[in-house]
């Protein structure tokens, strides 16, 4: 509770004392609109991660090696991720629902497993020193000014014609086919994009840190599971329910700090009542979904009520 | 390398045991499970906890642990899926409530140590633990320079005896019958009178009480158990599996296990240790890719 107290108190020493933790939460809420961009256009691609983590080790890599300036190297590095993008799209779109999700995973925990803990260049499992560029407390301005153009940009997407296009796929892909639309083309886009974005996170994410860990949590399937938490959670109907879910989730450890140990055990029965009591998530239309549970008394219709 | 075979086909029929639970679970509800890994965790701690802390025989434990699982499968059912299917929620929710009570789970399981609530549960908080020598019946064979312990040959039979007596069940009773048909169209089923939420929880109950088994001989043969067993070694693997298999259908998840059992060991006697998980994961990926309804799938227009 110390916490949000001294939030209300003094936020200038707030700020100042918990700048990680903002930066953090910035960055996961870009990864979170990442993941929100392709949940919109009817794709459940966990894949996130893996740009992440093509995103964090070119920046690094080209920084220590080449000495380019920080934004150089996290704008290269996030196109790089785009790229990556496309080349795993062609294939990996053309699966829906629950196989796209578990191909992606396939991408990332191939690339984690495979190729960043087996090349030596990345440092293997030690993880990748990042003296050089690490910037813990220089990035935040700029992470939140990206997540604000990050969030503009994408709700300004949502509601022109690409939107559009996504909605209708979204919501029924055989009829937005016949009504002309180039699903195949448009779920690109959308994963292009996302895979842009989610390397621009992963890239500044390695600022903070002075090494880079490729560790299950931060570029593997708990990640990915942590990232589809956000964007569920906090509603994906809308921009910013992903933003308000990683927000939330990323704070769960300070919401329910009195628990101590078993804050886990509180962190799964708020998921669950969250999800039960919201399917569509925290930020949607609708009230809470509430169901006349099997034992509770039936209204009973009033005998004197007209009709 | 021929011990290295011996080795793939004990750890291919535990993934096959555990898939096999979470292959019935999506095939008949089309949901993934996600609870299943920390089912199968506590399939093998409290079986654990019962032959550690309050001296039972192992086979008295491990019945109790399969119940115990059993009774987690009716949890995740009532907790996570009935709800939501009350409430017409999308499918991914369903992915996040199992996700929740996963987490439940596991953490009730690493807070179990000394003076703490759940010491009842579980007694080495976050330790990696085995059998201790002498509570489980495990006489070493050598046969022409394999070594064969009791314990991991004991599961190859037990876990083709359990898949078998499921395809029967499957194939030929009323009650496979029914669970067919509520894979097939929940509202059809319905109509015809079928109670589908009892079918559901059915399923839920025998695919946790595989699960459950699965994490005993896990810990038995691999004298490992830890509260984190079930998301380091099978969650990711197991969707590996069905995929491997096609989701949904059982004979495919029993082979899908053997064979992930058998490239995992192949990529670590060809590439060294630290390739294995990569090589799952990229065949996973390729399988996808190139044959996405699996070896055995079927159903696939309106699947994927």
């Amino acid at each position: 509770m110390d916490f949000f107290i001294s939030l209300v108190s003094d936020p200038v020493a707030f700020w100042n004392s918990h700048t990680l933790l903002i930066a953090q939460i910035g960055i996961n809420c870009i990864i979170a609109t990442s993941m929100f961009l392709v949940l919109y256009s009817g794709q459940l691609s966990l894949a996130a991660p893996g740009f992440m983590a093509i995103g964090a080790y070119v920046s690094v890599l080209m920084s220590n090696y080449w000495h380019t300036p920080g934004v150089v190297s996290t704008i290269a590095a996030a196109l790089l991720a785009g790229v990556i993008g496309f080349l795993v799209g062609l294939p990996v779109l053309r699966l829906r629902g629950v196989f796209l999700a578990i191909a992606t995973i396939g991408f990332i925990e191939a690339l984690r497993l495979g190729v960043i803990l087996n090349v030596p260049i990345t440092g293997e499992g030690l993880g990748l020193s990042n003296t050089r560029s690490a910037d813990p407390l220089g990035a935040i301005n700029f992470i939140l000014v990206s997540l604000i153009v990050i969030v503009f940009v994408v709700w300004r997407l949502t509601k022109g014609r690409l939107g559009n296009a996504w909605a209708a796929i979204r919501q029924d892909e055989l009829a937005a086919l016949s009504q002309g639309i180039d699903v195949a083309r448009y779920k690109m886009i959308a994963f292009v994009l996302s895979a842009l974005m989610a390397g621009y996170a992963g890239a500044l994410e390695a600022h903070l840190f002075f090494n880079i860990d490729p560790g299950d949590a931060q570029y593997g399937v708990t990640r990915a599971v942590q990232v589809l938490t956000f964007a569920v959670l906090g509603g994906s109907g809308f921009v910013l329910g992903p933003v308000v879910g990683a927000l939330i989730i990323t704070l769960l450890p300070y919401i329910f700090q009195g628990a101590g140990d078993y804050i886990n055990i509180l962190a799964g029965i708020f998921l669950i009542a969250v999800i039960v009591f919201r399917p569509q998530g925290i930020v949607g239309r609708g009230g809470l979904a509430l169901v006349r549970p099997a034992w509770w008394p039936k209204a009973r219709v009033s005998a004197a009520s007209p009709g | 390398m021929d011990q290295q075979i011996v080795n793939a086909i004990f750890i291919g029929s535990i993934y096959a045991l555990f898939a096999v639970g979470y292959t019935l679970v999506f095939g008949i509800l089309d949901i993934l499970n996600l609870a299943h890994s920390a089912v199968f965790m506590l399939g093998a701690a409290t079986t654990y906890t019962l032959v550690v802390k309050y001296g039972q025989v192992f086979w008295v434990a491990s019945v109790v642990g399969i119940a115990a699982s059993a009774l987690m499968g009716l949890v995740i059912e009532h907790v996570c899926l009935r709800p939501l299917r009350r409430r017409q929620a999308p499918p991914i929710a369903a992915l996040i409530s199992t996700i929740g009570l996963a987490l439940i789970i596991v953490a009730a399981v690493e807070q179990g140590k000394q003076g703490s609530l759940f010491s009842w549960l579980w007694v080495d908080g976050a330790n990696s633990v085995a059998f201790p020598a002498g509570t489980i019946p495990n006489p070493t064979w050598h046969v022409a320079d394999l070594s064969l312990d009791a314990s991991k040959v004991v599961i190859i039979p037990v876990s083709i005896a359990l898949m078998l007596v499921l395809g029967y069940v499957m194939r030929y009773t009323q009650i496979g019958r029914g669970l067919r048909a509520v894979a097939e169209n929940p509202r059809a089923a319905r109509l015809m009178g079928l109670d589908v939420d009892r079918m559901i929880t059915l399923t839920l109950v025998i695919s946790s009480a595989l699960g459950g088994l699965a994490g005993i001989l896990f810990g038995v043969a691999l004298g490992d158990i830890s509260p984190y067993i079930g998301r380091d070694n099978v969650e990711v693997r197991g969707l590996a599996v069905i995929v491997l298999g096609g989701m949904g259908s059982i004979p495919g998840a029993v082979i899908g296990g053997y064979l992930l059992g058998l490239v995992e060991i192949m990529a670590l006697v060809t590439f060294g240790s630290s390739a294995r998980g990569g090589v799952a994961f990229a065949a996973l990926f390729l399988m996808l890719v190139l044959r996405p309804q699996g070896l055995f799938g079927t159903r696939l227009r309106e699947r994927i």
